[in-house]
């Protein structure tokens, strides 16, 4: 086991390069020019000269590149061309506040969505599962910013049971996060009950579940201890998957409900031309993406020996 | 072979002919199509200049709908007609709709068959840049990408192309490693057929019905993701888009304006409704493993 994780991690290296010369091009080779966006079109070149050097910008690409590769390896991104805060810290209060945006709908989705997607494996091609089936594919038709755009004008400015928009930060942001956990769990139930009651149909015709129901073991039965406990991993793989999203935050939330969080941070960062702000999102969301996809494999190692040796 | 008679029932139709008789067959997938239809035209319409200007005022601010084409959906806060630019968001998703389909699949099943094909080094470099796009958040990699070409409708579609490439590449390269060692293959090959030959004469029409499948969920993709992106302030800036059309109609309701709102998600339904059950229909016809 100790020689697999080894291998995945040092596979995962060239990946992690590859991410950094994608960044570093996009941004610093092809991008307009941030000294020009910071001090607009009037400025004299001496400003700019100046700027420019204090920003690191005036060496050669290939030393802005191995800057930008010391800065991954040692997590310490500088500081922020707007604001001139330390990105660290910045970066963390906003994963923060993401994760308080995106972390108790999932939690709690994923709670109901397998409650809600055995209960209609139970009656399958019964009439609740073409309703629920029927109503998901009409629901996942509506674009999603429309139900964030009905559900605040409903809830929040008609009934006036939430705060239109905002952040507080302590306990106080609960009021402020309500409508938007409720928004997101609303999102997430169409795809994801679709996607568990195939991962149950699938297994529902299998031998061990035939060879179950012949010993005259009930449906609830076959479902909680034949069915469920195999749909276990694609369930769990699913959810590990997902878990960098939640620290990038719902950019549509935050921008929607004004919530500080990663998102927000990175479109205000992208109008401003905030260079280091955009390169050290998208590097450590790639490297969050790397990991949990190689807690995923560790997962499918623990679960399934022979992934280990192949 | 001049002795056998000429064949009399007509040409065997391609696939692709079949799989489209086949959805044509299902009443309600003929419906879908004829919806996707209507919206093409609307583009074309769109594009030779005959659809009503939507820039242009067409009566006073915000007025109410009344049974006029122009004022059907009502005004908007600059007086222009809403119906009009709902239409022009139309042509503004099926641009990016087809844009990135056409940019995406054609070099997703490339890369996928060429990896798949060649194997050795030509794969370590495609698996390489498949790793490094996939391991790029989509939301931030399109972010990147409309900084460095500056926003707008040409920079969203190359955006969401890139991020949509990967898994059609993924696809094929899997099917073709599965072809590869056919007995068709050895066939054509002890025959003398070549590399090219082989590859896209024998091999891509078995592999191909994968990315027509995933083309269809590229394109529902892009439409839908033109929107939220848009809304964003990653798209499309100025003219006509649904995105738009919704962050101004957000405006509207505090004002209790309901019709600018309804009338453009009814028109992004109908398009994302019909598109994904044709889509559906496609698996269905075209591949039932995944289905």
């Amino acid at each position: 086991m100790g020689a697999y994780v080894v291998r995945r991690l040092l596979q995962a290296i060239p990946t992690v390069f590859g991410v950094a010369l994608l960044t570093f091009l996009l941004f610093n080779a092809f991008g307009p020019d941030p000294v020009r966006t910071a001090l607009g079109n009037h400025a004299t070149a001496e400003a700019i000269a100046n700027l420019r050097h204090q920003w690191g910008l005036d060496q050669s690409l290939p030393l802005q590149f191995v800057d930008f590769l010391r800065q991954i390896v040692t997590f310490d991104y500088g500081r922020s061309y707007v604001t001139g805060d330390d990105l660290g810290t910045q970066l963390k209060s906003g994963a923060l506040v993401s994760l308080s945006v995106t972390v108790p709908p999932f939690v709690f989705g994923a709670i109901v969505n397998v409650s809600i997607a055995l209960f209609i494996t139970r009656h399958r091609d019964g009439i609740v599962d073409r309703a629920a089936r029927a109503l998901f594919i009409g629901a996942m038709s509506v674009s999603a910013l429309v139900y964030v755009l009905a559900l605040q004008y409903l809830l929040a400015f008609k009934l006036d049971w939430f705060p239109i928009n905002g952040y507080e930060s302590g306990w106080a942001a609960v009021k402020y996060l309500a409508l938007p956990w409720l928004i997101q769990l609303l999102l997430l139930m169409g795809p994801d009950i679709r996607l568990y009651r195939t991962l149950f149909l699938a297994d529902i015709d299998a031998d061990w579940v035939r060879t179950a129901r012949s010993k005259g073991a009930g449906e609830g039965r076959v479902l909680f201890r034949h069915v469920l406990p195999n749909a276990w991993i694609p369930i769990i793989t699913q959810n590990v998957t997902t878990i960098p999203f939640l620290i990038l935050g719902s950019f549509l939330m935050e921008r929607f409900f004004s919530i500080p969080g990663i998102g927000n941070l990175t479109i205000d960062a992208l109008s401003r031309g905030d260079l280091p702000v955009l390169k050290a999102v998208t590097v450590l969301g790639a490297l969050a993406l790397v990991l949990f996809n190689l807690v995923n494999d560790l997962l499918y190692a623990v679960a399934d020996p022979r992934v280990r040796l192949s | 072979m001049s002795s056998v008679p000429a064949a009399s029932h007509a040409k065997p139709r391609s696939a692709a002919m079949e799989a489209l008789a086949a959805l044509w067959r299902r009443p309600h997938v003929r419906a879908c199509m004829l919806v996707v239809l209507a919206y093409l035209l609307v583009a074309v319409a769109g594009y030779a200049h005959l659809l009503p200007d939507h820039e242009a005022a067409v009566g006073d601010a915000q007025q109410p709908p009344s049974w006029h084409l122009a004022t059907l959906l009502g005004t908007d806060i600059l007086g222009r007609s809403v119906l009009w630019r709902v239409l022009a968001g139309a042509q503004t998703a099926v641009t990016i709709g087809l844009v990135t389909t056409t940019l995406a699949v054609p070099f997703g099943t490339a890369l996928g068959l060429a990896a798949g094909y060649f194997g050795g080094w030509v794969d370590a470099i495609i698996n390489w840049v498949y790793s490094v796009v996939v391991s790029v958040p989509d939301i931030l990699l399109i972010t990147a990408i409309s900084y460095a070409l500056g926003k707008g409708l040409t920079s969203m579609c190359v955006a969401i192309a890139a991020t949509s490439w990967v898994s059609i590449m993924r696809l094929v390269r899997g099917e073709v490693l599965r072809h590869k060692g056919s007995d068709y293959v050895l066939a054509a090959r002890s025959l003398g057929a070549g590399s090219r030959r082989i590859m896209f004469s024998e091999i891509l029409p078995n592999v191909i019905h994968v990315a027509i499948v995933t083309s269809s969920l590229v394109l529902l993709a892009a439409v839908k993701g033109e929107v939220i992106l848009t809304y964003l302030g990653l798209g499309v800036q100025d003219g006509a888009s649904w995105g738009l059309l919704i962050a101004g109609a957000s405006q509207d309701l505090t004002n209790e304006i309901w019709a600018p709102l309804l009338g453009t998600v009814t028109a992004m339904f109908l398009l994302i409704y019909s598109l994904s059950a044709i889509g559906d229909a496609l698996r269905d016809v075209l591949d039932p493993r995944l289905a």
